[in-house]
């Protein structure tokens, strides 16, 4: 019997584009995100107003804006932040497509499912009343699961534009002159490198793997598959990793971070750090204020 | 100084349970060209990861420059410096080498972490560039490049350096015939004579044309060493060694005869009976 047969293979509709099944899509995604990073280093290098700047005031003027959404409990002071965000991104050539898919959306969707429960778990004033379950939405469960969401959104587009505008050595240079341990700036340049690493070493295997296949495979069995190759992914990806370590030791890399390019603060630089500087103690202090609750208990 | 630049003395080293040398011991002088020959697991790679103070032997000892080259030694970032500066290897596999966005920071990752002045890092990068004759890829990124593209960037990556000893890991391996080619002129011309090259390889075609004195090593092993030409002609060792095979095949007139194989295009004069 033709080993082949074993497998349960379907065939392919000649016609139809095979969309594959969920793991194969989440491979494909992966893959997509080296192509995306790559992408990132291309937006690090335009002339944006962001990219302009030093690294230092890029990280300690994003830094003091993600402190202020994380610690702000008016509901305005992190939409307003939110809006600076989409400001910078707008005169950095940032677009906007890029930040509504690559984060908002994903945002939206992984602490969205986060924050659903506690609608309807936080105790509180009783909004609404789901017919059927019996399930209490509350005023306070709306408050938080929209402050949460609200918070990660900012705070992560603050990040990813941190990221998008700054070459990554600038950025683990940036920290280690501001002072953040050298095993810190060695362990997170080592953790992105294991990431594009990891995503490689996905892409070669997922492509030997769609080579050697034939129609499509059941779901039990792709499944299978998949937990095979998430340990053998794990472990060549740990070695090639070890592998890079290596090569860069081997070149005399001893954890500091060093570029050609030298920092320097222009008029440009103290402006914007006195701006950002601004803005984040104008935050901090309207930040302060619980407006929303007072909004939410007014209202309900 | 003696002209002797490694000494490996009773040298075991270890992956797990998995010994990749064993009880090794040899000497390499300065400017000689050695070709560490062996089949896949004999132990070349880890021998070169050695000599370059990436692994450190479980027993025995190994000095380089008349220094014992220990983990310890490279706390001291003056011997580090002295020592990366007249060391560099080539790994085997181009894609572990290039981790940085350009091409052209690639090639200055090294003399930035020896902390070159950097207008003299610029000059020297550009220059080497254009010797290895990719300056028109400075600009790329390193992991879009074609294999051949991406072993002359890790090449230039490590000779900006100008190192005194420089370490090949199988510099030959999955390239096309002109990329071969390249690195192996490459090889042979680089230096002149005042230059150490110990080239790991089982590509017994190049040994003659990048070695003047060969290890053959088995098993974490010296199995035989001598010069090219010796070894080439030790058809015992070869097999033994897994570096050769028996090769059969047919020819016109039906006959079948075996014989020791090394490359596929080969001469060679036998009678049919």
């Amino acid at each position: 019997m033709n080993p082949v047969s074993n497998h349960k293979l379907k065939s392919t509709p000649t016609r139809k584009k095979r969309r594959g099944s969920f793991i194969e899509r989440t491979l494909s995604t992966l893959i997509r995100k080296t192509e995306r990073a790559l992408f990132a280093e291309e937006l690090a290098r335009k002339e944006g107003f962001l990219q302009k700047l030093d690294p230092r005031v890029k990280i300690i003027g994003l830094l003091a804006l993600i402190l202020d959404a994380t610690l702000a409990r008016n509901f305005f002071t992190i939409i307003f932040i939110f809006a600076i965000a989409v400001l910078l991104a707008i005169v950095s050539h940032v677009p906007l497509r890029t930040l509504a898919v690559r984060t908002w959306l994903s945002v939206l969707t992984f602490t969205g499912t986060i924050a659903l429960p506690v609608i309807f778990i936080t105790p509180g004033d009783a909004l609404f009343r789901l017919p059927l379950l019996g399930w209490t939405i509350t005023a306070q469960g709306v408050t938080s699961a929209l402050y949460l969401l609200l918070r990660v959104e900012t705070t992560v587009t603050l990040s990813l534009l941190l990221v998008l505008c700054t070459l990554w050595t600038h950025v683990l240079k940036g920290l280690r002159v501001l002072g953040v341990p050298v095993v810190f700036v060695v362990i997170l340049g080592m953790t992105y490198r294991y990431i594009f690493v990891m995503l490689e070493t996905a892409r070669n295997m997922f492509e030997a793997r769609q080579s050697r296949l034939i129609g499509s495979l059941d779901a039990r069995e792709s499944r299978r598959i998949a937990a095979a190759s998430i340990g053998v992914l794990l472990t060549k990806s740990f070695y090639l990793n070890t592998e890079v370590f290596m090569a860069m030791q081997s070149r005399g890399f001893r954890g500091e971070v060093y570029t050609l390019d030298d920092f320097m603060m222009r008029g440009r630089d103290w402006l914007a750090l006195a701006a950002f500087l601004l803005l984040a103690l104008a935050g901090f202090w309207f930040g302060r204020q619980d407006s929303l609750q007072s909004f939410v208990n007014l209202h309900f | 100084m003696s002209d002797i630049i490694f000494d490996v003395q009773n040298v075991t080293f270890r992956y797990d349970e998995l010994t990749a040398l064993d009880d090794l011991s040899l000497s390499i002088k300065q400017n000689q060209r050695i070709a560490v020959l062996g089949a896949n697991g004999s132990g070349k790679s880890t021998f070169l990861r050695l000599l370059d103070g990436l692994y450190f032997p479980d027993k025995g000892t190994v000095s380089a420059f008349d220094e014992p080259l220990t983990e310890e030694s490279f706390q001291n970032e003056e011997y580090a410096f002295r020592f990366r500066r007249r060391v560099a290897l080539v790994f085997q596999n181009p894609d572990v080498q290039l981790f940085n966005p350009t091409v052209f920071d690639e090639v200055a990752f090294g003399p930035l972490q020896l902390r070159w002045e950097k207008d003299e890092i610029r000059r020297r990068v550009t220059e080497t560039l254009e010797t290895l004759e990719i300056a028109h890829l400075k600009d790329r990124s390193p992991h879009r490049l074609s294999g051949g593209e991406k072993k002359r960037v890790a090449l230039a990556s490590v000779l900006i350096l100008d190192p005194q000893v420089l370490l090949m890991d199988e510099p030959t391996a999955a390239l096309d015939p002109k990329s071969r080619g390249q690195v192996v002129d490459f090889l042979i011309n680089w230096g002149g004579t005042a230059k150490t090259v110990i080239t790991a390889t089982h590509d017994l075609d190049i040994i003659e044309d990048i070695a003047d004195f060969c290890f053959v090593f088995q098993n974490g092993r010296v199995a035989g060493f001598g010069t090219p030409a010796q070894i080439l002609n030790d058809q015992n060792l070869l097999e033994s060694t897994n570096l050769i095979h028996a090769h059969r095949h047919a020819h016109a007139n039906g006959k079948i005869h075996s014989h020791s194989h090394r490359h596929r295009f080969h001469d060679h004069d036998h009678d049919h009976e």
